[in-house]
């Protein structure tokens, strides 16, 4: 399939954090004809194994690969009757921008989906101190056109919110859209999967879309506690250089993957992972992590015994809003370099970086001869 | 009956029970569910775990944790100062505009008196560490208390009509809906029940992130109080006292499981229950640790709601009482069809 | 001189990068334990066995990271730009010496001299993102051969006693104080049941190692051994310090992130009163320690915290008493050696 029509399939479903099965349901007959097998578990995640053809005698290793298909969205908190009509007030799911709301449209999924608008009292009417404020969520109203006894009936509270935004393409193979945090990852673990068909992988892998991540990081920690896999690789957004982003640390938009590093990282599976990309002459950027990366990684890494993660970010500008845009050639990119990373994997990988672990450092004299990393910075 | 109800929520918030000293909290609970369990156990944190096995021949019983803190708020003593004085940190969520003129009762009985240092604003309210406890002691030595001490706050019991207040009604209230729950449950319960009297929910949900990762529930119920938006000038909310129990679907710390909020509704419908639909912005309940622990809960809330959370003066009505009561009964007997 | 106390504080291992920390340590224990491994975040964990009196595992957590830098970009003047790897005072940052990378490159952090300031700015403080570390690199290119984009940065600090013999200064007392300490146990006599020590990773940046070493450790009780922030400076006020260094081991009752176990904290009082080792009940309120994660591991775990009050804490130099660290040995050893299972037991 063509990368914008999976994007396009994979962003336009809807799945607010909380209630993904809408998103699941367009990843499932994606992924089904790539794995051996696929469930959804009781958290809302989904989880498509791919068997390797590694020896039965013991259990082979396995490698959990986690996007989350929770994207942000909106729940019904009050039902306030104006003039005859219903009007819904909300509260976001997940870290919502609320600057980019007024004049949206959104769909309230109750007895059936409605389409309703963002809407709010215009500047005129607002008191002067609230002008040059964004709205809050007591000021904005979603509005489905109707009488407050028709809302009564089809809309309770608690009902979820999903935002609309058909994705669109902008010049140079870039797309916007909402939800492309994070249906761009699952879009590049769908690539990865169908790179695999064609390789032979020794290990296990288990592609977990991952419910959640928006707020409790609920399905990495579920998925990653039942799968118990040997090693994981998280895939998320990175925030690439854009407007008011001009910092010199962030990756450049179809710059490649940028690859995690930092405490939040096992310091073998970025080794792997920029191993792999050096293999296939790829070009990353590196994003160092001080503490917690923010992702599903930092979730994963301290499930049951400790597992080894390594991240990989896709550069995307105006995180968190309906117009999030990506290149897709860093989609394709990193589904590629999963896949190599993955078809590498023997049973000497886990010796391997336990072992690194205590191997001492070998001072260089000049430093000229460390093994410098294809650093997108750089 | 009414009666004895009454007397059952002033006796549990009267008790002391600060997060962390829970002790007394279990050895009231304890005698009082005893004779509904198959099993009861303490953990090493403190929580007291009482387990109703599924009846024999049961299809597809399920693991449903369900989970009441026995801890309230308090203060602990952090300073003893030469004339005798005691400055204090909180446990839990304790706001400052609270504090001034109120009493506080120590594990040993000791009662003290909240002041606060010199104010040259009368409408500013000083922040925790600027109030003091008087005990009555005039110096270090003949201070009754130590630091490190902890005290709840101070204050009975009152019925009035409908409404009742207490200091801890939060969460004494959900350990009064567990135990008349289990008091009305049949002695044959279609699925696996784990009634957690959970400790330390105030500072953390810490007791009941360990009972679950000790119990691995495939359900998770919280029983909680939860706030309201029908005071004067509240920050709006559809919540009110009076109109029923409430089905958590979204706290700030976590989205209930949307399978078992349906679940809930529909048994409410069944039992014609009146209650009502929460979305709080602001605070998170056992739930929340519950349903991240192992591979994942289906988890929820039944919410009392309350006015004046994290105040000496709580207050609930003895219809939510009823109606949450009823409801989890009616939630437990039944198919887990989630 | 503590020459245990002088290898571990010059040794490098901020948050995340902790590897030759491990090692030296691992060196330091392997003729004393029964066994030793490291797990999948580098936690170094050993078992030193015990006289099989008690059938009970005891998990002793010292974390071996420390606070430090990480260098996020190379900017085209050849200057490093950095962040924080917990929690750090910008005002400790200027006029340090730092050691970047596996390599350990000198560098220095400079600011504008005092001479071209306006008088305005003498008292501002500046930013962690306005400030660069310079290892005499000319270029990006010179620089990039000898740094790279992830390496750590830590504080160049040597070990000293001061004068009175009785003082210690360096850095990262927080936490290899702790680790000295839990090596003196494990080279002690076998305790009555399996001791697990954990020298854990990650703590300074949100207690990341301690989740899966206790999760691993499946112990039946743990203590965890600490250096804890002194503010023991004049202070007109009647307020009592949070612990004031020599005046002994820092107990908990409860910080941000735990309730200790109040039979384990009573046992260790009564060990102290008995014995006569003087300790101090730190100031119950703010602070977390690896106890806030051990605690809650699997279905619970009774814990408590033992600490040598540090001054100075996160910054390059800290001070600490000797007598606080030999009491921190005596009271753990003599809290470790009464214990009993019963003393735990809850109703």
């Amino acid at each position: 399939m063509e990368t914008f029509d999976l994007l396009k399939q994979l962003t336009e479903a809807p799945g607010p954090t909380g209630k993904e099965e809408g998103a699941a349901a367009v990843i499932e007959p994606l992924w089904r004809p790539l794995v051996d097998e696929i469930v959804a578990d009781r958290v809302g995640s989904l989880v498509g194994i791919k068997r390797g053809a590694g020896p039965m005698e013991r259990p082979r290793p396995s490698i959990l690969l986690a996007a989350h298909l929770d994207e942000l969205g909106l729940m019904v908190s009050r039902i306030v009757e104006h003039g005859g009509y219903g009007f819904l007030r909300v509260t976001g799911l997940g870290g919502v921008d609320r600057r980019h709301l007024f004049g949206q449209t959104a769909v309230v999924h109750g007895v059936k989906p409605l389409t309703g608008v963002l809407g709010g009292l215009p500047y005129s009417y607002l008191p002067e101190q609230e002008r040059d404020k964004a709205f809050s969520y007591e000021t904005l109203v979603l509005d489905v056109g109707l009488p407050v006894e028709q809302v009564r009936e089809l809309v309770s509270i608690g009902d979820f919110i999903s935002f609309r935004q058909p994705l669109r393409k902008l010049g140079n193979g870039r797309v916007a859209g909402k939800a492309l945090d994070n249906r761009s990852s699952v879009a590049a673990v769908t690539i990865c999967l169908e790179y695999l068909q064609g390789r032979r992988h020794m290990w296990d892998v288990i592609a977990v879309a991952t419910s959640q991540e928006e707020t409790t990081y609920l399905g990495a920690y579920t998925s990653a506690y039942a799968q118990r896999p040997d090693a994981a690789v998280v895939i998320d957004v990175t925030h690439a250089k854009g407007p008011g982003s001009s910092e010199s640390e962030l990756a450049e938009l179809g710059g490649g993957p940028v690859l995690g590093i930092g405490a939040n990282v096992h310091p073998g599976l970025f080794k792997a992972l920029r191993d792999a990309a050096e293999a296939l002459e790829m070009k990353v950027g590196i994003e160092p992590h001080a503490a917690g990366s923010g992702t599903d990684a930092y979730a994963i890494q301290v499930a049951r015994e400790g597992i080894p993660t390594g991240l990989i970010g896709i550069p995307l500008r105006y995180m968190h809003t309906m117009v999030e845009t990506i290149d897709m050639a860093d989609v394709e990119r990193v589904g590629r370099l999963l896949a190599e990373m993955i078809a590498r994997l023997d049973d000497h990988f886990m010796d391997g970086i336990r072992e690194d672990m205590m191997r001492p450092h070998k001072p260089v004299g000049n430093g000229a001869e460390q093994n410098a990393t294809k650093d997108g910075n750089a | 009956m009414e009666n004895a109800m009454n007397d059952l929520i002033r006796t549990l918030t009267e008790a002391f029970g600060p997060s962390g000293f829970e002790d007394a909290m279990r050895d009231l609970i304890r005698p009082l569910v005893e004779p509904y369990a198959d099993e009861i156990t303490v953990d090493s944190l403190g929580n007291l775990i009482v387990h109703k096995n599924a009846a024999a021949g049961n299809k597809n019983p399920q693991k449903v944790m369900i989970a009441a803190h026995m801890d309230e708020i308090g203060v602990m003593v952090s300073h003893i100062t030469e004339k005798g004085f005691l400055r204090f940190t909180n446990i839990g969520g304790v706001f400052s505009h609270t504090l001034l003129g109120g009493r506080v009762r120590f594990a040993n009985g000791t009662i003290g008196v909240i002041g606060s240092d010199r104010s040259d604003d009368r409408n500013a309210i000083h922040p925790l560490n600027k109030h003091f406890i008087d005990v009555g002691a005039t110096s270090r030595e003949d201070c009754p208390v130590r630091v490190g001490d902890s005290a709840q706050f101070y204050r009975p019991f009152e019925v009035r009509g409908r409404h009742l207040t207490a200091k801890s009604m939060d969460d004494r209230i959900g350990c009064v809906v567990a135990i008349e729950a289990l008091r009305r449950l049949p002695e044959a319960v279609a699925h696996d029940l784990y009634f957690v009297f959970s400790v330390q929910e105030e500072v953390g949900t810490r007791g009941a992130e360990a009972a679950a990762n000790g119990i691995m529930p495939d359900v998770s119920i919280a029983l909680d109080v939860t706030l309201t938006g029908d005071v004067p000038e509240a920050r709006p909310m559809d919540v009110s006292l009076g109109d029923g129990p409430a089905i958590k679907v979204k706290d700030s710390g976590m989205i209930a499981h949307a399978g078992l909020v349906r679940l809930m509704r529909r048994r409410a419908e069944a039992a014609g229950i009146e209650y009502q639909l929460e979305v709080l912005d602001g605070g998170s309940t056992d739930a929340r640790a519950m349903q991240l622990a192992g591979p994942g809960s289906a988890a929820g809330c039944i919410s009392i709601p309350c006015r004046y959370v994290h105040t000496p003066s709580e207050t609930v009505d003895a219809g939510d009482v009823e109606g949450a009561i009823r409801l989890l009964v009616a939630v437990l007997q039944g198919e887990m069809d989630y | 001189m503590n020459d245990l106390l002088k290898q571990l504080t010059e040794a490098i291992g901020v948050s995340g990068a902790e590897k030759e920390v491990r090692l030296l340590i691992r060196d330091l224990i392997a003729d004393y334990v029964d066994e030793w491994s490291v797990d999948a975040m580098g936690n170094l964990v050993a078992i030193r066995r015990g006289t099989g009196q008690y059938d009970m595992r005891v998990l002793i957590d010292a974390h071996m990271d420390e606070v430090g830098l990480l260098i996020t970009d190379i900017d085209s003047g050849g200057m490093l730009k950095f962040t924080n790897v917990g929690g750090f005072d910008d005002r400790a940052l200027l006029g340090k010496v730092v050691q970047v990378g596996p390599d350990k490159i000198t560098g220095v952090i400079g600011a504008r001299a005092i001479h071209l300031l306006k008088s305005s700015e003498y008292s501002k403080v500046v930013k962690m993102d306005a400030m660069r570390i310079d290892i005499g690199a000319k270029s990006k290119e010179a620089a990039s051969a000898k740094v790279k984009v992830g390496d750590y940065a830590a504080f160049v600090t040597e070990y000293e006693e001061l004068d009175s013999d009785r003082t210690a200064i360096g850095k990262a007392f927080d936490n290899r104080a702790g680790c000295a300490a839990l090596i003196e146990l494990l080279r002690g006599e076998r305790y009555p049941f399996d001791l697990v020590a954990a020298f854990t990773v990650q703590e300074e940046v949100g207690l990341r190692g301690a989740r899966i070493a206790a999760f691993n450790a499946r112990a039946d009780a743990a203590l965890v051994l600490e250096c804890t922030p002194a503010y023991d400076l004049p202070n007109e006020k009647d307020v009592s310090p949070n612990v004031a260094m020599g005046k002994g081991v820092s107990v908990y009752i409860m910080d941000s992130r735990t309730i200790q176990d109040p039979r384990f904290v009573a046992h260790i009082m009564a060990t102290g009163d008995a014995q006569g080792i003087p300790y101090q009940v730190r100031q119950p309120g703010g602070g977390g320690t690896n106890t806030g994660m051990i605690q809650r591991a699997g279905a619970g775990i009774p814990a408590a915290t033992l600490a040598v009050p540090g001054r100075y804490a996160h910054t390059p130099t800290m001070m600490i008493s000797l007598d606080d660290y030999h009491n921190i040995v005596r009271l753990a050893d003599a809290t470790l050696r009464t214990l009993t299972p019963d003393i735990l037991r809850r109703a």
